[in-house]
Parts: C-alpha cells; structure tokens; sequence
C-alpha cells in the first residue's frame, strides 16, 4: 500500500493488517502529536483528517484513527497535526484561531480539535455554518474548556475572510496530489495484497463484487472491514488478532448510490456521510438523527451495510430501516436475493447472513404523499451517544385516520425489532392523543427491556409509550415538541 | 455567546493594583499581570509538540507494562497461575508483591492501598500483578493470559449499609453552633430531606501514565503524570526501599488532573518503577482508558439528609445535615472529602443553630479520591436542595429565600465558628439578578409554562461560597526557584504542576512583572522534585495563590540584590531603584538594561538564584472542638440557568447560563474565565449526564467514554455570557486574586435546581421534587411521573 502522510509518501507492503493508523503513527513512525484518549472512537483525541480524489479535487474527512485500520488509507493522503505548520512561526488557520481564542487548556485533545477544524474548513462552503459547527467539533471530547472558547475559534474560522487557497499549504497543492494519487491508483496491481503479515494474514482491498466474493471464498474465516467503527473496538479493546481482513471500501458495486423514482438504493459501503444528502432529501425526518449518529468521524466511516450487518439491538438506523420498510440485496458467489429487513435479524448479533454472503445494497421505498415518518433518539447525552431507545415510527395518513403503522423499534428487544401488535392496534384509528392507549398497552405487551447502563426498563417502556404521543401531539400540532430544536435561541 | 476581550473583561488599572500590592511597586509597559496573556503552551497544544509522558522518546530498551487485575470486587485470591503468561510472545518480566523490597501498602495519607495483592480483593480491578513486554500490545495481550481463581464475597456497594453495620474508613466527625436540637424542636416551619448524589469520573483526556529510568547507583528517575511529584517521589522510594534522595520526578504537564491525579498517580509509578528495578531496564506503565476507569477512585458518591427548621419568612433557624461519604475501600483522602463536604453544608447561607456530622464508609469499590471541589459540591448540594424546597413550601421564589439566608452582618458565623467577614454576595447576586433579568424571565417562564403542554421552562439562580486553604494546614507550603542567567533570560520553578489551568502563565505573569520584564524572558520548566523539594499537591484551588506567592518571593529576593548593588554603584538610596520596561531605573531619567546590570551583577559576584517560600497565614482548626478559622479566604460567584423539560422523555436542554464570579483581582482574564466556563460545564455534567453504574458484583459498568457521557460541543448553553465580579480579595493574596479552581464547578448547581423548577411547574410550583444526581433523562422523568402521582393523590 501507499499513501501521503502530510507531503511525505509511505509504501508498505509487509505490515500487521489488524495495525491501526494511530499505532502506526505513535509507533512506527513516532508522529505523537496524535493523542490516544479512548482507543475507541468516543473521544476525538486522535482526530486525523484523510483526504481522497473526488473529480478533480481532494474530499477531505475527519477520523478517529484509533480504530481505523492501517490498509484503509491506501491511496489516501493521511493529514496529521505535524503536517499543518509550515514554519515553526506561521501557524495554521485552525492552530492560529484556538491560540486567539484561549481554546486550548490541557491541549490534549487540542490536536484532535485543530484536525477537526482543518477538515471543516476543506468542506464545501454550503457546509460551513455555525450549526455545523457543532456537527464538526460533536465527536471531539474536552474535559477543560466547557467548549466555548473552541466554538468561538470555530466561529472565527468560519468567519475569516481569506479563502483556503490563501491560506492552507494543502488547498494550494491539492491538483498536483490529486494527480499523484491518481497516478498511484493507476500503476496498482489490481490483484496485490495491501498488506501482507506473519502467518499468511494480510488485509485485502478487493475493487469488484466478484473479487470480494472469490476472496471470501477462498478465506471462509476473513472478517469483512467495512468503516471499521466497531470492528477495530476487537483489536484495541478486546486486542484480539484479526489476521484476515477484507475491505469493503473500494468494491464498486457496494459504493454507489442509485436514486430512482420509487426508491433509493445505497450500496452497503457507502458511509453516512456520503449519503446523507440523499438520504435527508428523501427522509427528512432521518436528519436530526443522523447528526446524532456517533459523531462526525465515525459517519465519516461507519456504513450503513455495517450497522446492519452488525445487528447490534441499540444500531440507529435499524429502527428507521424497519419503520421504512427497506429490503436488503444480498449477494453470493450463486445469486443475489432481496429480503426485507425484518427478516434479517435474527436473534442478539445474529443474523440470516450466511458464510460467504454480503449485503451488496440496501433499498428503501421512498416516502408516500400520506406518509408520516418521526424518529426519536432518546440518550444521555445529545451527541455522540448510544440510543437507549429508538422509535422510528412510519404511518399513513388520511387525514388523521391511520391507514397503515409500520413502528420500529431500536433498545427494546435483544434485535432491532417491529412493533407488530402496537402497529394493529393503530391502524384504523385516529391519529391523536386519545386513541393511543391501546397501542401503548400493545407496546407494553410486546416487549420486555432490559436495564442497563444506558436506562432501566421502566424508563424504556414509559418513554417509548410516551413518544408515540409526542408523535401524535406533533402532528396535531405541526410543531416540533423536541427539546433540541430549542436549544439555539438568538 | 461572548468573545473575550481584553478592555470588558478587566477594567482595573495598574494603579488601582500598585495601592493593593502589598511590596512591590509594579509599573510599566510590559506589565502582563491582570491581562488576558494565552497559556504559556498554547503553541505547542496546537501544534502537537507539547510533550506528554507517553509522547517522551523511549530510551532504547524500554519495556511496556500491563496490570493483571481483579475480576471480581470482593474476596479472596484462591490460586494464581501465569504459566501462560511467561510463555506469551515479547514477554520479559512479571512482578508480583513478593518482588517489592520496601513498603506494600502505599496509602497517601492513611494505610489501606496495598501496591499489589497476593490475598484479599477489595474491589473490582485491583492490581494483583504486572507484565512486561518488549511492546505495549504484547503486554496488555500477555496479561489476559493469567488464570486466576477467586473464592467470592458478595460486596456491599451501598453506603447506607455499610454505615449501618459501622463499616467506616475514619471516625465520624460532626461541627455544631448554638443548641441545634432545642431550635429546631421549636421552630415554626419543619422540612426533612434526603439526597442520593452521584459520584464522577475524572476522564482527563490523557489517561494515567508513568515511565521509570533506572540511573546508577540505585537511582530512579520518574516521568509522571501527577498532580504531587513529591508524593510520588516518596512512595516510590519507599517501594523501592531507597532514600528518597535517590527518586527524581520530573512532571513537565498532565493532560488535564481534576483531582484524579493527585493520589492516584503514584501507583503506577510505583509499579512501572518497581518493574524497572526488577529488569533493571526503563519501563513504562500507561492503562487503557477502561482499566483507567476500572482502578482508579472517583469522586465519592454521597448520600445527605437535612432536617431544618425556619421561620414563616423561609429565614433557617436551625439545620441538622448529616453527609454520608463513600470512600470505597480505603481511606486515601475521604477524611478530608468529608470534612470539606461538611465545610460546604451550609454553601453560602447562615445556620444559626447547626449540628452537621459527616461519616465516611467503606464499600467495596476502587477507593474514591479528589474531585475538583473535593466533597464540597456533594455538601453544597444538600442545603441548595432546602433552599428550593422552603420557597415551594412557603410559595415564594427560590431565589428571595436563598437572599434571606445569606451570611450577613451579626449572621455570619459558620457551623465551625470562622466568621464570614467578607460578604460580597448580597451585591454580587444582586447584579447578576439584574443583567441576567431574572425577574422578567421569571415571569415570562411561569406564563409560558401554563400554556405548554408538553415543555416546561425552568430557572435557578444559585451562589456558591467556596473555602480556600487545605484544611490539612501543613500543605498550605509552596517553594520556588528562580535562575536569572547571564542573558537576561530567567528559568523559574515552583512546587505546582499544570494539568492545563494555566499555573505556569499566571505564576510567570507573577516574575516577569516583579522584575519588571517581558514575559517572554521567563521560562518555567518541568516540575521536579531535584528542583524544589517537599512540595504540596497542586489541589485545593491552592495552585496559584501558594507558588504565585513563593516565586514572587523569590523574585523580590533576587530584585532585592539587584537593587543593592545598582544603589550602590549610583550612590543612591536603594528605594529609589525601580524595575521597568526591561530597565532598572535608578532615577526619572537614568537606566540600565535588565541583561546588562545582571551580567554587572555576575560580575561583581552576586548571586543570581535564589528560591522563595511561602505559607498562609491565619488559619487554624481544631479538630476535637470542630471549630477554627480553616479558611483564608472565600471565593464566591453565582449563576442563573435556564433549562427546557421535555415532560414525556425527561430530555432536556440548558438554555441559557450566566455567571458572575469573584475571583478577586484577576492575574489573566483569560485563564480565569477559562477555568469558570470550564468547571461550570464540568459540574454541569456531573449533575446530568455522567452516570457512574455498578452491578451488583461490584463491576463499573459506566467502563469506557462508549457508556460514561462527559458533556460534549452541543451541551454548552447557546447563551452563555461569563464574567468577573471585579473586586480585590480583601486578604495578601498574590495580587489580591482568589484561588478559580475549584469553585465554579459548584455553580452548576444552577442547572439542577433549575430542572427542579421545570418539573415543580407541573405542581404550580408547590411540590419541590426528589431529583437525585446525576439527573439524567430517565431521573427527570422518572421524577415528573411521581410528582404527578403525589398530585393525583392530594386531588
């Protein structure tokens, strides 16, 4: 593999596949302005920004190298904070600001910060806005500041009246590294390993379904690697050995997304991030959400496909993929199938997924004219938390008479689960407070939660009861009855 | 949201600061103190070259670490077998208690903390041996090999249990003034309470982390992460069975302390130091964030009662609190936690006839330790909780009770007898009533709680009254040590550590305008017990008011000889001598550059280095008797929060803070505000969203930042104006500034009582809720369900 650090390429071919970009950088390399906090992706501190060709120019992402695989980079440029500075005396535009604004106390998290900030800069304009801000800087922990110095610096950036291109040593070479990269890309043995370790371990970059399948076939026991998010928490946390590991982020097939009339397609690769504009302009209600789902950096590299195929019962976008009624394309070295959602989880972390088969896509019909769809995320923490309780609830309207109730259900159950007797209960009724008691009731019925770290099973079953009639308040009062949506007074 | 500037946040002159500054005659352009100067690493933070001790090269040959720990919280160990171990690859060395030469037990303060265990568990995680290997994976992988075969107890988690079956760390200590039981009996209003408060985790983004260089002759070099190298020097040497004068800690910035670096540092130094005695080769010990979490102490959880009597104007009469701190396993510092919470029962508020006791019991958990604020939050937290409940009681304002209660003239002597004889917060709050409108918005929000259905506003205002000094007297100590070198340039040391609060700017902020020179010349270099010797812990808000003190000491020494021998060569008296402008002036007109009179100085044989000490003054406690003056001085601030309810989820958000705090006269703006926001939010958190869990086995189930939610970008407030009450600390403190440390966590109580309020809405204000903390989503929901229950009764 090759890839860019800051200006400096780096060619590996014999390395630990299971190595993540973090301990390469603090260890191999000895580049420790990155800081370890977690190893686990909740903290930010070890914020790199990756930069790839898209057309003609570099797409910039922020991420957590601490669980993003070392393989993953190639044909990256990989921008640490020791890549920012030119001179020891001209700082950076993001290094320059937090020093104005006194937003750095420990400064142990500021080099995660300072990454964050250089990625928010790179976005495209239309992204720079104070409220992605908080987008930007949502999956950066600090224990110090209370955060108000860093968004003030972050305001500043925003604000500063030179462009990128006058400002940034990485805007003014981004055409000759796009064609660098490029030209990497073309001189690549399609069939070469990106890694090779000891004992025949390797990491694997297939580019087509069919190499992904051959490869799968021919190493029954690799381990798909898709954003890595919560696969790397084996290696750092449980620091397991993963000696097989086949990536998903090149296979075509898996990177698109198709955006037809009666539905939209995305393929099981494709990260967050680079869905989200569809997938709020079809499902707006899905983007308060998705700003909610981990933090930036993890969109920045978690999947769709691999928040399905992961199964967890508290995944947030199992509950929206239920209530939407989505189906899943899958596919084999034999055939492809398509199964609906439902039918996909099928116990704790299990799945109908057999060996050797790959969720190729995923496929939501779109929204009807009398389709009313809401989700509720309820955690401790607004961003970067888990879901104690998810509801994504889908109805069909006439009026206020519920024609059709499709309700999914995330904290609930040891799956990602239906509310089939709530669902009953509420077709045929009207849609207002009075009518809810029965599908409340049904709800109560269905499912039996557990208590955990996250919340107790009373509060479970009282808050899912109680949001079906936020809903319902909701709809009967076109407002927003979300908290959040109060949080930004002028 | 406000943006710092230097002329709104501090508008004192210089002058106004020379007729307060007790020996020194402080004038000039380059003057830093009072300025919003950035922290003195704030280059490096941003660049990634500030060094932290996993960022140091490692000599060549150094070994990694891991701890096998506990699996189970309490019992016995039945059998150990590490067969698996010493075969794992790059494995070097393991060390188990039979290697320790010296002492075992590594207590800070009292016995308790063995280094290592070969017999009893106390708690879930607890160190029983540690690896090393020739990388840091190969030795965390190595110690998962270890078997290890337990024979169980079943652990008490509870801290009223383990009071009532008299499992105490220390004895119970209790305050009382005037005949508490006599008033209360025959007080006309009566109100008894009780609270559950959560504890916290520290979660400083660098986690705990020592590296041990053996030198020659028995020496051991030390890189920590401490908030007290010398502590850390001790216990190493003792561990170690070596002199202390053979252990060097060299501690140059924690990524961020909070307390949880103050005791709990030094075991890992020991052990990564006991490791490299063993092998005889540089080791170094870093946790994992989760074993981080799993072994070290947190703030202490607490349970508190009051039982209070007041009269029908909500004026309190008598208060009876009990505070019941949980110390987990061993004493570490829970003496003086519960002192302090004790020390803070009575928050900012007169207690005319008090009987406070405070007990401090063993669980069976990590042994928890300092947390910024140190026990007082958890003993403020209780009389804030009566506060709110007298005013619904009597259906007033919270805040009209909370204005009648505060000490004043002919009520102003605490529970422990100090006199509170400067009361800035009558005026303070007064002012922050006015620019936060709090009267209109008050009103506003009971209105518009009327008309919604489903969201609720609420509103708190909130004072904290802080005590500054340890209440152990002997650490009220710092030293310094300053190097004036033949270029002008000057290296100062002092006894503090900077975790990030900016100790090393203020304190050089201190020398360079004693001596009337440009920041920029003055260099604080890493804290080191070879350096300045017996030093206290950077706690207790102490930092700045202890080392600012012994290095301006230092300096007015070294300024003190410059001056004689300048005098002298001028024939003029040595009063007139000022320092200046990077000049030492010897009339209007006449100077000599700072570098050129130093190297006159090196010369004519004067010594340019000298050290500085101090210690407070005033203060005393006796202990038996429960009563003293165990505080310098207070600090004091308060905050209005205002906060929406979602009434259906328990969600909600802080919409809107304002502070005002006394942090006497600033030494840097920006550093202060930094530390008032900073701790607020971190209150904040506490109060709210971090939830510490344990099982029933007495495993941490809040065990990573995955499950243990710190505040994070969108929980600070979207209006959150912050500023200084702008007056002199009435005491000698350095400049006349107050110690910022600790006391604006406290002022997140605001936030508390303000989600009290929105669910108290619900009930027309005339039911104040049990909301134990954290406050979580689910508490408030859960506390809204049974306020409409008790409503549905009383109907």
């Amino acid at each position: 593999m090759q890839f860019m650090l800051n200006q400096t390429p780096v060619t590996l071919e014999e390395y630990a596949p299971d190595t993540t970009l973090l301990e390469f950088l603090r260890t191999e390399v000895v580049q420790r302005g990155t800081k370890e906090g977690c190893a686990s992706g909740d903290c930010g501190a070890c914020t790199v920004v990756v930069a790839e060709p898209d057309g003609d120019q570099l797409r910039y992402r922020s991420i957590n190298s601490c669980i993003t695989y070392l393989g993953a980079v190639d044909g990256c440029q990989v921008i640490t904070v020791e890549g920012l500075s030119s001179s020891s005396e001209a700082l950076h535009p993001a290094q320059q600001v937090m020093v104005d604004h006194h937003a750095s106390q420990c400064g142990f998290c500021t080099p995660g910060f300072v990454m964050s900030l250089f990625a928010m800069m790179h976005q495209p304009a239309k992204l720079t806005s104070e409220e992605y801000i908080y987008q930007a800087l949502g999956g950066n922990l600090c224990r110090c500041t209370g955060y108000r110095p860093i968004i003030d610096a972050a305001k500043a950036l925003i604000l500063s009246p030179q462009s990128t291109e006058q400002t940034d040593e990485f805007a003014k070479r981004e055409t000759q590294l796009v064609n660098t990269l490029r030209q990497w890309q073309a001189d690549k043995d399609a069939s070469a390993l990106t890694l090779k370790g000891k004992n025949s371990s390797f990491f694997a970059s297939p580019r087509s379904m069919n190499e992904l399948l051959s490869l799968l076939n021919e190493h029954p026991d690799a381990r798909l690697v898709a954003g890595s998010t919560d696969l790397a928490l084996e290696t750092t946390q449980q620091l397991r050995t993963l000696p097989k590991l086949v990536f998903t982020g090149h296979v075509a097939e898996m990177r698109q997304i198709e955006d037809r009339a009666d539905v939209l397609q995305i393929g099981a690769a494709v990260t967050y991030s680079e869905a989200e504009s569809q997938l709020v302009q079809a499902f707006p209600a899905v983007s308060n959400l998705l700003h909610r789902l981990g933090s930036l950096q993890v969109r920045n590299q978690g999947t769709l496909g691999g928040n399905i195929a992961n199964a967890s019962p508290i995944g947030d976008m199992p509950p929206v993929l239920l209530a939407l009624d989505a189906r899943l394309r899958i596919r084999n070295a034999h055939d492809v199938t398509e199964i609906p959602i439902h039918e996909f989880f099928t116990g704790y972390r299990q799945t109908c997924l057999t060996t050797g088969s790959v969720i190729e896509s995923i496929i939501l019909p779109k929204l009807g004219e009398k389709s009313f769809l809401r989700i509720y995320k309820l955690s401790k923490r607004l961003d970067d938390d888990i879901s104690a309780v998810c509801l994504a609830l889908h109805l069909t309207l006439d009026g206020t008479r519920i024609l059709d109730a499709r309700l999914g259900l995330g904290g609930m159950a040891a799956i990602p689960a239906r509310a089939y007797q709530a669902e009953a209960s509420l077709i045929g009724k009207d849609f207002i407070p009075e009518e809810l008691h029965e599908a409340q009731m049904a709800l109560a019925d269905e499912f039996s939660p557990l208590s955990d770290v996250r919340a107790s099973a009373e509060y479970r079953m009282k808050s899912v009861q109680n949001l079906l009639l936020r809903a319902a308040l909701e709809y009967q009062s076109n407002q927003s009855l979300e908290v959040m949506h109060y949080a930004h007074l002028d | 949201m406000r943006t710092l500037t230097e002329g709104s946040l501090h508008s004192t002159t210089l002058d106004d600061r020379n007729s307060n500054s007790a020996g020194s005659n402080i004038t000039g352009a380059n003057i830093t103190l009072g300025k919003p100067i950035p922290h003195d690493s704030a280059r490096q933070h941003v660049t990634g070259t500030a060094r932290y001790v996993d960022d140091i090269p490692e000599p060549k040959g150094t070994l990694y670490a891991a701890v096998i720990g506990s699996h189970i919280a309490k019992g016995r160990l039945r059998s150990t077998d590490f067969s698996q171990v010493l075969k794992a690859p790059e494995f070097v060395e393991l060390l188990t208690l039979k290697d320790v030469p010296g002492h075992t037990d590594i207590g800070p303060v009292f016995p308790g903390d063995p280094v290592l265990t070969d017999d009893v568990i106390r708690y879930a995680g607890q160190p029983i041996a540690l690896v090393a290997a020739t990388t840091e994976k190969a030795a965390r992988q190595a110690a998962l090999l270890a078997k290890i075969e337990y024979d169980a107890e079943v652990p008490n988690l509870n801290a009223e249990v383990a009071l009532s079956q008299q499992h105490l760390l220390r004895p119970s200590h209790r305050m009382q003034i005037g005949d508490c039981e006599t008033a209360l009996s025959s007080a006309p209003i009566q109100l008894a309470a009780s609270l559950q408060v959560g504890g916290q985790e520290h979660l400083y983004l660098e986690g705990q982390v020592s590296m041990a260089v053996p030198g020659e002759d028995g020496e051991m070099m030390i890189f920590t992460s401490s908030q007290h190298p010398t502590e850390v020097q001790k216990l190493v040497a003792e561990v170690l069975n070596i002199p202390f004068n053979k252990v060097t800690v060299d501690m140059r910035r924690m990524g961020g302390g909070f307390g949880g670096k103050e005791t709990q540092a030094a075991p890992w130094a020991c052990l990564a130091a006991l490791m490299a005695v063993k092998t005889g080769l540089p080791v170094k010990l870093r946790l994992p964030r989760k074993e981080d979490m799993l072994m070290t102490g947190k703030r202490h959880p607490f349970v508190n009662r009051y039982h209070i009597g007041c009269d029908q104007q909500g004026q309190i009469i008598a208060a009876d609190i009990e505070v019941i701190g949980n110390g987990g396993h061993s004493p570490d510092l829970t003496d003086a936690i519960v002192d302090r919470a004790m020390f803070h029962a009575d928050n900012a508020y007169c207690l005319p006839h008090a009987d406070i006791r405070g007990h401090r019991v063993a669980t069976d958990t990590v042994s928890h330790t300092a947390f910024r604020g140190f026990g007082g939050p958890q003993g403020m937290l209780i009389i804030e909780r009566a506060m709110d409940d007298i005013a619904r009681r009597l259906g007033c304002d919270p805040l009209d009770i909370r204005k009648r209660n505060l000490y004043r003239k002919d009520r102003d002597l605490t529970p422990y007898h100090q006199q509170v004889d400067y009361q800035p917060l009558q005026q303070l709050i007064d002012e922050l009533e006015k620019t936060s409108e709090y009267r209109a918005r008050r009103q506003a929000i009971t209105q518009w709680n009327q008309q919604s259905r489903v969201l609720k506003r609420g509103l708190a205002l909130t004072p904290v009254k802080f005590g500054i000094s340890f209440t152990l007297q002997h650490l009220n100590q710092a030293g310094a040590l300053v190097h004036i070198y033949t270029d002008g340039s000057i290296q100062l040391n002092h006894g503090g550590t900077e975790m990030g609060q900016g100790l090393h700017t203020k304190v050089s902020q201190v020398v360079a305008s004693t001596l009337g020179i440009d920041l920029q010349r003055v260099r604080v270099t890493a804290t080191r017990t070879d350096k300045v010797p017996n030093t206290s812990p950077t706690a207790a808000s102490s930092g700045s008011d202890l080392n600012g003190k012994a290095a301006e000491n230092a300096a007015l020494t070294l300024k003190q000889r410059l001056a004689e021998f300048l005098a002298e060569q001028k024939s003029v008296d040595v009063a007139a001598i000022r320092f200046m402008d990077n000049r030492v002036w010897w009339s209007e007109e006449d100077s000599i550059a700072f570098t050129e009179l130093v190297q006159q100085a090196y010369l004519a044989r004067i010594s340019l280095s000298t050290t500085g000490f101090y210690r407070t003054p005033k203060i005393w406690y006796d202990r038996e008797k429960a009563q003293g003056r165990p505080f310098f001085y207070f600090a004091t601030g308060a905050a209005v929060s205002e906060v929406l309810v979602d009434t259906l989820t328990g969600e909600y958000r802080l919409l809107r803070t304002d502070i005002l705090h006394d942090v006497g006269r600033s030494l840097n703006p920006a550093i202060d505000i930094g530390q008032i926001e900073g701790g607020f939010i971190q209150g904040m958190g506490w109060l709210t969203t971090e939830e510490l869990v344990w099982n029933s086995d007495g495993q941490l189930l809040s065990n990573s930042p995955a499950t243990y939610k710190i505040p994070a970008i969108s929980d600070t407030p979207p209006v959150f104006n912050v500023k200084l009450f702008d007056q002199a600390n009435t005491e000698e403190t350095i400049y006349h500034s107050k110690a910022v440390g600790e006391p604006p966590l406290m002022l997140a109580i605001s936030v508390w009582s303000a989600l009290r309020d929105a669910i108290s809405s619900l009930s027309h204000y005339r039911i104040s809720p049990d909301l134990d903390t954290p406050a979580t989503p689910e508490r408030v929901l859960m506390a809204i369900e049974k306020l409409q229950a008790d409503l549905r009764l009383t109907k």
